[in-house]
Formats: structure tokens, C-alpha cells, sequence
């Protein structure tokens, strides 16, 4: 009695699971089926990204009510090994997919969409407002430990790093450290969290995307640089990274459409810059995926 | 005298400690209120987020989180009545259910990080169902079924021993008599235990990241067909609940007004958990009143 | 004859009806168990593929501290070294559980020995409300408050485990009062009136009958409190400070398993070493929480030896 009990429970959880992923599949079937200007796009990714592809996608939704896109964060590692695995349509990364181990950047075809600038910030107490590169680098590879030797007041430097393997860390390691080991500290996963403690903690220093920086926290200069978005553009200010939206091949049918969209300059000339990033259209100098910088 | 001074004493100190955990309770509600009140409207209440302007508003986040728990309870709560009548009534003590026991803790001390994983990875891509409510509920019935099937089971158990062979010496079977006696009177208990645990399901947010989605697509509220993709109701859109969106307006959102969003957001949360809990004591009373022949 | 001879025969209603409430009692706690058996499957294989396919040794993965899952060392394994996180997390569930303990307690008793009513009509509804605050709201909370309060008292950057234990402290309480007040009400009534018979105080009555029955009971809402804490994330994360570093003191940042897995999950990528070392990490919090319950079983078995002599 008791044995066929558990049978015929584990038969229902069974058939549980089978109903649900039956309707599931019938559902992505019978929107998958009619491709051409109607369709289904997921974007997943990075959570930085998130925002514009997502306003974008709402404004594009309006023309085209007939393609329905959702848009996800996760992380960039998220989106680039699910666009791989071909779960999603689009991956959305702050990284470029060569520098991420365990994907195969040869599958993926990169769409850059924008530039986003990133700048050392400290807290507002620090009374630093300019760093040569070689001071920042010495900071955060723990060799400097005290503001006083950069110039500022005689207190600790409390340097928060970004998350390992987040897109800001691997840009910002790879302007400033040029290969050297960060010192072990405190490490946080976004521009929100970063923008408050450094708010809030005297001696802190840390980096933002331009779009995080206000006037609660000091943004550094570099080399007497200012971090502006001109300077970008001009590779003056060198600590920026593209944000990426890969497809697994060639981006098809609606996919296609959808990126064209992101490449225009609706999208380029006025939600880019209302989300703080650059767009891609007014760079005067590209990078390859190894870093290297070169005329446009 | 001496053991009724250390009464006294003791009757102080919980006194005090209780009286310090009021406080503690009292701050952090006031904190939250008095920092969100302010900020809730109706147009904050009624109108669509905006992800880098200022000046939006929480209504399909609010209406997912309900939308969210109610498919949770649905689904969790039949599972969980029916386990913890199990163990209250049907298990014998032996290793087999120690081990059952034990499983059940062990669902229950889950991260959600990881809970929120494993439906990622197993409802959102191996069964295809997407960011999903779906997912996002079948999500939290995970980390919900412990807790309910547990208190379900601690409230069964506490009725006295006496209902139960007054029933079956009257007659009534096993299943009558456990859900003509010892439900009805279980439920008030029964009730808490789903409160607190859809307390647990409206803040959780961890879990829901990756299983129902950060965001939330406007949806049509006139269309009742389940199965358009724009209706309200379709349970197999991505939503966004009210306390992922406090978490992403935290953390990663550049609109201006976060802070009073986030705020905004969390008083809501707490007015709405009010609510319900108020309601839910109120229709607990009156079943129990319905079922039972108290007055 | 023949008919009286079926109904006679046939099952009655009520035993059909017996059999049917019985297999769906079955069926439910067969859903649960396959559950629980498809998670922990599911996180061990992915928890222990650090172990098989990427070839690091379980023993430095939980005694070392370096955790560099992207570099290797000089002789070329990877340096995924736990120990910090692992530390991390023990003390600071510990002390949140120590710290919440007697106020839950004191606040159960409070509730069901000393003035039911007002326990029911005023804590009840305030302790149910605290489980909703969203762990989310409690972190930035902890963030603007309480960091900044450690900050002061005790200096350094107020991140730390002091900081963790007290956000963990304030999220566990509901947790551990509440199912404390379910133990002590399922004390059975004469235990208390027998034991005032006898012309005992009721604190007498309270310490050494009714808490003395219920220790089984609020081990478990302990423990429960403490798989809380364990599995937290969110709210910890934001007032840890996210450092792995071995902790040198109550207030020098440091970071716990669950802090770790929520920051980088996002980051790697599904299949290569720092996810799998990340699913490890898990599989650790999975594992300490099984050797929590089952020391609560063992300790719960000979609470009830000692009751029942």
C-alpha cells in the first residue's frame, strides 16, 4: 500500500512537470513560428545595460507592436553564456566576449551599441581631486595607504573595488594596473551600492560609470584629465569600455531589426545620452578586444 | 522569599527585553514610514516606472508581487497542507521520517540566491518557461513549503489529543475527522503561518532575480484573456515585484529620484503586509467561527 | 441478496474517502521529497565539478584563503581557498543567533506566559510584519544606519561582521520568536498547573518546567533562525563590506559564502572554474546546514530522553 503510494506520487510529480513544460512549449512554439516582423527577443545581461536596451525596446515596441521584447539583467557572464547557448536572442555584456573565459567569441557577433566612461572617485572628505595614473595605480595595488602621501589629508585610503569578473573591473584593471594584482578589499557588484558607501565612508575611494557620478562623491582627474565625455571620445580619458549586444551568428528577422534600431540615431543621439553613456556614432577612436586603441 | 524575588527580577528582564524589541520594532517601521510616506501618491501608486526620469511610479510592480504571491499560495499551500497533515497525523516515528524531516529543514535553509539559481537554470531553461511569474512562483513555493508545511504540522499537532478521539469515537474515519476537527480547529494557527510566510514571499527578492525578471513590460489591465501575452494576467510574462524593483532602483538605477522611489516603495510594501495581515486575521476568526462551534 | 451482499462487501464511503485524503497526504510529501532530492542532485553535481573536473584539491579548498578563482598559483592550481568565507559565515550566524536568542525568548515567554492577550493583539501583528520587510530594505537600512553608527563607536570603515550581526539580528528575531511561541504553547496545560499546584513562582514554573519542555522546540526555532542567517545574502552583502580576507576583528570587512555567491554569479560563466567554485561555495552552505539539523535532532532525541525519565 505505502509503496504504491510513493509511485504514484513520484508518476504525478511526473506528470506535473510534463503538463508545465508542455504548455511552455506550445507557447514558444506558436510565437516562434511566425518569424518576419512579428517575433519574440529576449535580451539578457548585464545589469548596466539593462536600462537603455530596455527603454529602447519600449519606444521600438510602439512601431512594431508585433515583436515583444524582454529585457533581463543577470550579469554579463549570464548573458554572454546564454546568448552561446542559444537560450536568448541577444546577450548583453560590458565586456568584450574574447576576454571572458569559456566562451567562444568566434560564435558570437558583437553589436556595440555605446561607450561608457568610468572615473576614480573618492569621498568628498579626502580633499584629493586630481591623481597621476601611476598614484592611482600604486593605490589600488595597496602601495599608497594614506591620502596624505597624494597630497590630501593625513587619513586611511579605504580603496572598494568592483566584483571580480564584472565588465568595470576588467576595464578599469585594464587602463590603470596595466597586468598588476589588485590589493584584497572590499568589493561590491553595483554603481548604486559603490556611489553610497563611497558617499559615506571617509578615505574611500572607488570608480563609477559617469552616469553614477553626482555631486555627493568627488570624481578624480587623471594626469590633470578630466573625466568628460569629449575626453573620451578622444581616448584622452582611457578608462571607458563599449557596451555589447551579441548574437549567437548573424542577428536575424526581428532580432535584426531590433539592433538596427539600437544603431540609429534615435536611440543613439537621444536615450544614450540621457542614460549617461556616449554613443558609439560620435567616437573619434576605436579598441579592439585586446585594448588596443586606434583611429577611427 | 528568595525564589519569588527572582520572580520579580525575571518579570523585569522580560519586561525590558520585550519592551526593547518594541522599540527596536517601533524604529524600524517608523524609519521606514516616516522616510516613504511622504512619497506615496496616487500618481506613484497608479502610474509606470520610469527607468531614467524622474517621476515614476510602482503600479505593475505592486500589482505583480500580489499577482505573485496569490499563484504561490495556490500552489504552495495545497502541497503544504497535505505534507504537514502527513507528518502531524499519517507518520510513523521512524528513520523514514526523520529523514523526510530533515529533507524538509534542509529545503528550508536554502539560500534563496541558490533556490533562485536552480529555478533559473531548471524551470527558465531547461523547461523553457522563461522569466516567467510562473517560474518566480514555483520559485518561491520551494523555499515557501518548508516553512508552511512546518507550521502547518506545529499547528495540527497542538490540538489536543482529546478532539481527536472524541472524533473517532464517534464514528467519523481518520479523513473526517482530520478535516472536520482538527483543521478547523488548527487554523487560526494554520493562517499565521501562511501570513508570515507571504510576508516572506512579498520581500523576497533574491530569488525572483532570476526567475521572474527584472522588468516589467506594460501590460493591458482590460484584458482578461490569460493567454495574450499583454494581459495582466498571463502567467507567463516576465514581472518585475515591488521588492526586486526597490533592489534594482537601489543598486543600478540612474533616475533621479531612486531614493524616493525606493522608499516610496518600501512603505508600500509594508502598508500592503499590513493589510493583509489584518484581513487575513479577520476571515481566519471568521472561518474558524463558521467551522467550529465556538462564538 | 447479491446487492446486499456488494454494498456489504464494498468499501464504504468513508473508507474510500480515508484512502483517497491518505494518498494525496502521500503525494504531497513524495512532491517535496523529490524536491529536495532535484536540488541537492542538482548542487552537488555543479558543486562538485570544482572537485572532479577541475581537478582542486577539497581539502585546500576549505583550509586555504586565497581565492583567486581566475589565477593560478605557482604550481599551477587554481587558488580557490574557502576558508575565509567559511569562517565568515559561521561567526557571523553564531552571533546573530546568540545575540536574538534571549530577546526571542524573553519575547515568547512574554507572549504566552505572562500576558497572552497583549502579546497577541500588539506583538503578534508587529513580528509578522517584520518577516515582510524585504532583506533588501533591511541592507540599506544597515547601510545608512548601522554602518555608519560602527563606524563611529569603534572606527575603521563600520564594515564587518559586527555590522552583519547586527542587520542578521533584527531578520532572524521574528523568526526565532515565532516559532519559540509555537513551542511553548504546545506545552500542555497541566505541566504548568501541576507545577503551580506544587507552589511554584512563575518564573519557577517558566525555567524549570515550561522552557525545560520546550528546549526541543526552541533549538529548532534557533536553528531555523540560523538557516536564516546562513542563507541570507542580500541584506549581508550590503554591510559586509565584501572583502575575502580571513577577519582579523569584529569590524574589519570580510565576506561571507552566500555575500560572495551573490556578488559574482552574475559575472562568470556558466561550466568554467569560477562558476564551479561559486556552486561550491554553495554546496558548503548546503552542507553546513545538514550538520545543523543534524545536531539539533541530536540534541532534540535526548531533550525528550530527559523529559521522559
Amino acid at each position: 500500500m505505502k509503496k504504491k503510494n510513493i509511485i504514484s506520487a513520484i508518476l504525478l510529480f511526473g506528470a506535473f512537470i510534463a503538463v508545465l513544460t508542455g504548455c511552455s512549449n506550445s507557447k514558444s512554439s506558436s510565437s516562434s513560428s511566425d518569424s518576419n516582423a512579428s517575433g519574440k527577443i529576449t535580451a539578457v545581461g548585464s545589469t548596466a545595460l539593462q536600462p537603455l536596451v530596455e527603454k529602447a525596446a519600449s519606444n521600438f515596441q510602439k512601431d512594431n507592436s508585433k515583436i515583444s521584447i524582454t529585457v533581463q539583467g543577470g550579469g554579463s557572464g549570464t548573458g554572454l553564456s546564454q546568448v552561446q547557448d542559444g537560450s536568448v536572442a541577444i546577450g548583453n555584456s560590458d565586456i568584450f566576449a574574447e576576454s571572458k573565459d569559456g566562451i567562444d567569441a568566434k560564435k558570437l557577433v558583437d553589436h556595440k551599441v555605446a561607450v561608457v566612461g568610468m572615473a576614480p572617485v573618492v569621498n568628498k572628505e579626502t580633499g584629493v581631486k586630481n591623481l597621476t595614473m601611476d598614484q592611482l595605480k600604486k593605490i589600488f595595488t595597496g602601495k599608497i595607504t594614506n591620502w596624505k602621501d597624494v597630497g590630501g589629508k593625513d587619513q586611511e585610503i579605504t580603496v572598494v573595488n568592483r566584483a571580480e569578473g564584472s565588465g568595470t573591473r576588467a576595464t578599469f584593471e585594464d587602463a590603470v594596473l596595466g597586468g598588476d594584482k589588485a590589493v584584497k578589499s572590499q568589493e561590491q557588484d553595483s554603481n548604486g551600492t559603490v556611489q553610497k558607501i563611497v558617499e559615506s565612508t571617509p578615505g574611500a575611494i572607488s570608480y563609477l560609470a559617469f552616469s553614477y557620478i553626482n555631486d555627493k562623491v568627488q570624481a578624480v582627474s587623471i594626469n590633470d584629465v578630466k573625466p568628460t565625455d569629449a575626453n573620451v571620445e578622444t581616448n584622452d580619458w582611457p578608462i571607458w569600455s563599449y557596451e555589447h549586444m551579441y548574437t549567437k551568428g548573424e542577428a536575424k528577422d526581428a532580432t535584426a531589426k531590433f539592433l538596427k534600431y539600437m544603431d540609429s540615431s534615435a536611440v543613439q543621439k537621444d536615450l544614450v545620452g540621457k542614460m549617461g553613456y556616449i554613443s558609439i556614432h560620435d567616437m573619434k577612436v576605436q579598441k579592439d578586444a585586446k585594448g588596443t586603441v586606434s583611429n577611427k | 522569599m528568595h525564589p519569588k524575588r527572582t520572580d520579580k527580577i525575571a518579570t523585569g528582564i522580560i519586561y525590558t527585553v520585550v519592551f526593547a524589541v518594541v522599540a527596536i520594532l517601533v524604529f524600524l517601521i517608523g524609519y521606514i514610514l516616516v522616510n516613504g510616506v511622504p512619497d506615496i501618491n496616487w500618481h506613484f501608486l497608479t502610474s509606470q516606472a520610469q527607468s531614467f526620469s524622474a517621476g515614476g511610479g510602482i503600479r505593475d510592480q505592486l500589482f505583480n508581487s500580489l499577482y505573485l504571491l496569490v499563484l504561490t499560495l495556490i500552489i504552495s499551500f495545497p502541497i503544504a497542507m497535505g505534507a504537514g497533515i502527513y507528518l502531524a497525523e499519517y507518520a510513523k516515528d521512524n528513520w523514514i521520517t526523520d529523514i523526510i524531516r530533515t529533507s524538509i529543514e534542509v529545503l528550508s535553509s536554502l539560500p534563496s540566491v541558490v533556490v533562485g539559481l536552480f529555478g533559473y537554470l531548471l524551470l527558465v531553461n531547461q523547461l523553457n518557461m522563461g522569466f516567467s511569474i510562473l517560474s518566480g512562483a514555483i520559485a518561491l513555493t520551494f523555499f515557501n513549503l518548508p516553512l508552511l508545511t512546518r507550521n502547518i504540522e506545529e499547528s495540527l499537532n497542538s490540538v489536543p489529543g482529546l478532539q481527536k478521539e472524541a472524533g473517532i469515537s464517534l464514528g467519523l474515519s481518520d479523513w473526517k475527522t482530520i478535516t472536520k476537527i482538527i483543521v478547523p480547529e488548527a487554523l487560526p494557527g494554520i493562517l499565521t503561518g501562511v501570513i508570515l510566510s507571504s510576508g516572506r514571499v512579498f520581500g523576497e527578492a533574491a530569488a525572483l532575480i532570476y526567475t521572474a525578471g527584472q522588468s516589467a513590460p506594460s501590460v493591458s489591465y482590460t484584458n482578461w484573456n490569460i493567454f495574450d501575452p499583454s494581459s495582466f494576467l498571463n502567467p507567463m510574462r516576465p514581472a518585475e515585484t515591488l521588492a526586486v524593483h526597490i533592489w534594482k532602483v537601489n543598486t543600478e538605477a540612474v533616475t533621479p529620484d531612486a531614493h524616493a522611489i525606493s522608499s516610496g516603495s518600501s512603505a508600500v510594501l509594508i502598508i500592503v503586509i499590513l493589510i493583509f495581515n489584518l484581513g487575513a486575521r479577520f476571515i481566519g476568526n471568521h472561518i474558524y467561527k463558521k467551522m467550529t462551534a465556538a462564538k | 441478496m447479491d446487492e446486499i451482499q456488494r454494498k456489504l462487501q464494498q468499501s464504504s464511503k468513508a473508507t474510500r474517502e480515508d484512502r483517497l485524503g491518505r494518498t494525496i497526504c502521500y503525494t504531497c510529501i513524495g512532491l517535496i521529497i523529490m524536491l529536495v532530492t532535484c536540488i541537492l542532485y542538482f548542487i552537488a553535481s555543479k558543486g562538485i565539478a570544482t572537485f572532479t573536473k577541475d581537478h582542486v584539491n577539497v581539502w585546500q579548498f576549505i583550509t586555504t584563503s586565497n581565492w583567486e578563482p581566475g589565477n593560478m598559483d605557482s604550481k599551477g592550481h587554481p587558488m580557490v581557498g574557502a576558508l575565509p568565507m567559511i569562517v565568515t559565515s559561521f561567526s557571523v550566524t553564531l552571533l546573530a543567533a546568540l545575540v536574538a536568542t534571549p530577546f526571542a525568548i524573553g519575547v515568547a515567554i512574554f507572549m504566552t506566559e505572562i500576558s497572552a492577550k497583549r502579546g497577541a493583539k500588539l506583538l503578534q501583528p508587529v513580528i509578522e510584519l517584520l518577516v515582510g520587510i524585504p532583506s533588501v530594505v533591511y541592507g540599506f537600512i544597515g547601510l545608512s544606519l548601522i554602518v555608519p553608527f560602527i563606524r563611529h563607536i569603534f572606527g575603521g570603515t563600520g564594515f564587518g561582521i559586527l555590522s552583519g550581526t547586527l542587520v542578521l539580528f533584527v531578520m532572524v528575531l521574528p523568526t526565532i520568536t515565532s516559532l519559540t511561541v509555537d513551542s511553548l504553547k504546545a506545552v500542555p496545560m497541566h505541566y504548568r498547573q501541576a507545577s503551580l499546584a506544587l507552589g511554584a513562582t512563575r518564573w519557577q514554573t517558566i525555567y524549570k518546567v515550561i522552557l525545560r519542555a520546550a528546549t526541543p522546540g526552541i533549538l529548532t526555532a534557533i536553528i531555523f533562525g540560523m538557516a536564516r542567517a546562513f542563507g541570507e545574502a542580500l541584506a549581508v552583502q550590503m554591510v559586509i563590506g565584501n572583502a575575502i580576507l580571513m577577519p582579523k576583528n569584529l569590524v574589519s570587512p570580510a565576506s561571507t559564502l552566500t555575500s560572495k555567491l551573490t556578488t559574482d554569479i552574475g559575472n562568470t560563466v556558466m561550466g568554467t572554474l569560477p562558476n564551479d567554485a561559486l556552486w561550491s561555495l554553495a554546496l558548503i552552505l548546503l552542507l553546513m546546514s545538514l550538520f545543523f539539523n543534524m545536531l539539533v535532532r541530536f540534541i532534540g532525541k535526548r531533550g525528550n530522553i530527559k523529559n521522559a525519565s
